[in-house]
């Protein structure tokens, strides 16, 4: 192309020496890290935790399941999801809809308990939910097509930034209130609970609760996996770069809808996995799991641990989750007070995340002593920048050397063509 | 007839509660682009100003009185406190400021509860404020009426501000264009400061109404900011007239599609027309033309 900037030879020299976009480990960091994550959730923790210490944890690996989508949107694709709740319920509820089924068949019932009570027939929609595969592809499929019309639909119309995140949560509030309204079909807002087996395994039983544990990590390594695998490929590099310059990223040829659709739908299954694993482990899904607070309880672990890192959502997302609960085991109002300032502070002040500590003195040290990076502004940037950028005009102080992975995008297709 | 009559009466009723929720936040929006999540909460410490200011007067209609400016007042200068201390600085970053301003609202909502218990407290209406009168064939509640005039009045007042005062020029010309507004010697910071004191205290303005029609609790301003939001979009940004039609054609639609359904489906398809409507109309009834290349 033509000439690159000093400052866009610096982020390429770093690219090619890390081999992706920017802010992600090498391969074999990555897969340390991910060796280690497996190691301590599935070896260590059920070696050293109680079985409800160990079930507690798995309820905080359903929330980091959820953050490493909201990782994707938000952190790579600046997309600010606050109504995952939606697609997690989407997820708790199909599954919670299966197992109350099975469970009434094993009972030689034709409808759950609560809809005797109420006096309701099973709703033709709650009927297909009694097979297996097809609750699977419920959790799978039903989320990715909301998702889609959402995205799609709002993304080519280029609504984004504080509107999309105002559509997100106006969209969960309702999809709340629809809940609770759904009093003989869904229980209301008591929701749906007192499943007594999964698959055909009893949930009395230690063991099957301890294997749906390592189900769940397994779930959350595996989407890690997929998270770096995702980030790491063009798509990864052109989510990045529609983040920070999406006019640019359009004149070069590409649709920036697509690219944020297709986050955004992942995004939008990873939750709803994590909302079909909460059902088995924890035992109840109600719309008070999945409501405007509990979407934005969410956002505030990937946020604290370093939202556009690889490891920051689902470290914050888990350390968020125990801090909450051991607080809140002995001051309940003192937890409030302490996730409201912590998330002030570190979005006023580290809007990378607890992460970005590491990355912030990295980068000031290697910008003393690295002349071969040829200048500085490349790396300053997309450090503490974050996810915050959400188009050229509403950031102008975030970028000042200018995007430079939508410079090096174009440079690189030139090169491969 | 009397059907669409009532729905209508409903509907419009709806609507200027919408409004006064939105109307504030529409102010502050269109001022910065930022998004004040705590103006849920600034709508909650409304209600309860009201709540503390019926136990020092005990009467109901002298603490009503006196609640409505001190409720404004202290809103404001939370807002501008707020303002001073967080959003400024991050008006660059409008979604940080959404979570930022979160967690303010987490930290309001807990002092609420920590100071005033958690569960709802009751304001009483005065007595002239009690009872109904019969309109186009329905029965309207006299304290329904009461926060029309007041929208009416508060939406008056802030329109004869925008267009007569130098104010209201002021905040004009800093959502047209910020930096040319400063260079032309208006100090951006002076009418950012006073654009959230009155954004902040029609907030609590707000929240003493609401008072008038249900009980006050800690979560009062959480059930109200997602709807002042929606206000505010489909109204277009740094309008109040955007925000006015808004206001009232939701709430009557909400009104005619929950008398054919449930309250939990009508607010379920508003939000589905909402966005239906954010198709056709990405930047709401009313944008403000600018002259940034935005």
């Amino acid at each position: 192309m033509t000439t690159i900037t000093p400052a866009e030879r610096g982020t390429l020299a770093r690219i090619r020496r890390v081999g992706a976009g920017p802010d992600l480990p090498r391969p074999s960091r990555a897969f340390l890290g991910i060796g280690l994550l497996a190691v301590g959730l599935m070896v260590l923790a059920p070696m050293l935790l109680t079985d409800f210490r160990l079930n507690q944890l798995g309820r905080f690996i359903c929330y980091a399941i959820v953050a490493v989508g909201i990782g994707l949107a938000w952190g790579r694709g600046g997309m600010l999801t606050l109504g995952q709740g939606v697609f997690f319920g989407l997820g708790a509820y199909a599954m919670a809809m299966h197992m109350q089924l099975a469970d009434a068949q094993l009972q030689g019932e034709q409808a759950p308990g609560f809809m005797s009570t109420f006096g309701t027939e099973l709703p033709w929609w709650w009927e297909p939910f009694r097979s297996e595969l097809f609750t699977l592809g419920a959790v799978l499929l039903l989320p990715a097509v909301v998702a889609f019309v959402l995205g799609w639909s709002v993304f080519t119309r280029r609504v984004k930034g504080a509107y999309f995140a105002i559509l997100n949560q106006a969209l969960v509030f309702a999809f709340a209130v629809l809940l609770v309204g759904q009093q003989g079909t869904l229980n209301g807002s008591n929701g749906l609970s007192g499943f007594q087996s999964f698959l055909g395994f009893s949930l009395y039983d230690p063991v099957n609760r301890r294997t749906l544990y390592l189900l769940a990590a397994g779930v959350l390594i595996l989407m890690v996996v997929i998270a770096y695998w995702l980030m790491r490929s063009r798509f990864g590099e052109l989510l990045v770069a529609t983040r920070d310059a999406e006019e640019r990223v359009r004149f070069l040829g590409y649709d920036p809808a697509l690219i944020k659709t297709t986050a955004f739908v992942v995004a939008a299954v990873m939750a709803s996995i994590g909302g079909a694993l909460f059902v088995p482990l924890v035992g109840i899904i109600s719309p008070a799991e999945i409501g405007v607070v509990p979407s934005i309880a969410f956002v505030i672990g990937v946020a604290i641990g370093g939202r556009a890192t690889l490891f920051g959502p689902v470290i914050g997302a888990l350390a968020v989750a125990w801090v909450e609960s051991s607080l809140a085991e002995s001051f309940p109002s003192a937890w409030s007070y302490f996730q409201g300032l912590l998330l002030i502070l570190v979005i006023a002040l580290l809007p990378g995340g607890v992460a970005s500590v590491l990355r912030v003195t990295q980068v000031r040290r290697r910008r003393r002593d690295a002349e071969d990076d040829g200048g500085s502004g490349g790396l300053h940037d997309d450090g503490a920048g974050g996810g915050s950028a959400d188009g050229p005009e509403t950031a102008p102080g975030d970028s000042p050397a200018g995007p430079p992975v939508a410079a090096v995008l174009g440079w690189e297709q030139k090169g491969e063509q | 007839m009397d059907m669409i009559l009532s729905q209508l009466v409903a509907g419009v009723s709806v609507g200027s509660i919408l409004l006064l929720a939105a109307v504030g936040l529409a102010l502050t929006f269109g001022q910065m682009g930022v998004i004040n999540m705590a103006h849920g909460e600034f709508i909650m410490v409304g209600a309860y100003t009201a709540f503390v200011l019926q136990g020092i007067f005990g009467h109901a209609g002298i603490s009503l009185i006196v609640a409505l400016p001190l409720a404004f007042l202290v809103g404001g200068l939370l807002g501008v406190l707020l303002e001073q201390v967080l959003i400024r600085h991050m008006y660059h970053r409008p979604l940080d400021t959404l979570l930022a301003t979160f967690g303010v609202g987490i930290i309001l909502q807990q002092l609420a509860r920590d100071l005033f218990g958690a569960p709802a407290v009751d304001v009483r209406t005065p007595s002239w404020l009690q009872g109904s009168v019969e309109l186009l064939g329905t029965a309207v509640p006299v304290s329904r009426i009461f926060i029309l005039g007041l929208v009416i009045a508060v939406v008056a007042g802030l329109s004869a501000m925008m267009t007569w005062t130098s104010l209201g020029r002021r905040i004009r010309a800093v959502v047209l264009n910020r930096s040319l507004a400063e260079t032309s010697g208006i100090s951006t910071r002076s009418t950012d400061r006073l654009t959230f004191f009155i954004g902040s205290g029609l907030a609590g303005v707000a929240g003493v109404t609401i008072t008038l029609i249900g009980s006050t609790s800690p979560t009062l301003g959480m059930s109200y900011i997602v709807d002042a939001f929606l206000v505010v979009v489909a109204g277009g940004i740094g309008k109040i007239k955007g925000a006015v039609i808004a206001a009232f054609s939701l709430g009557i639609l909400q009104a005619f599609i929950e008398f054919s359904t449930t309250a939990s489906i009508a607010k379920f398809l508003v939000l589905v027309i909402v966005v239906a409507f954010l198709q056709i109309r990405p930047q709401g009834l009313f944008s403000v033309r600018t002259r940034s290349l935005a």
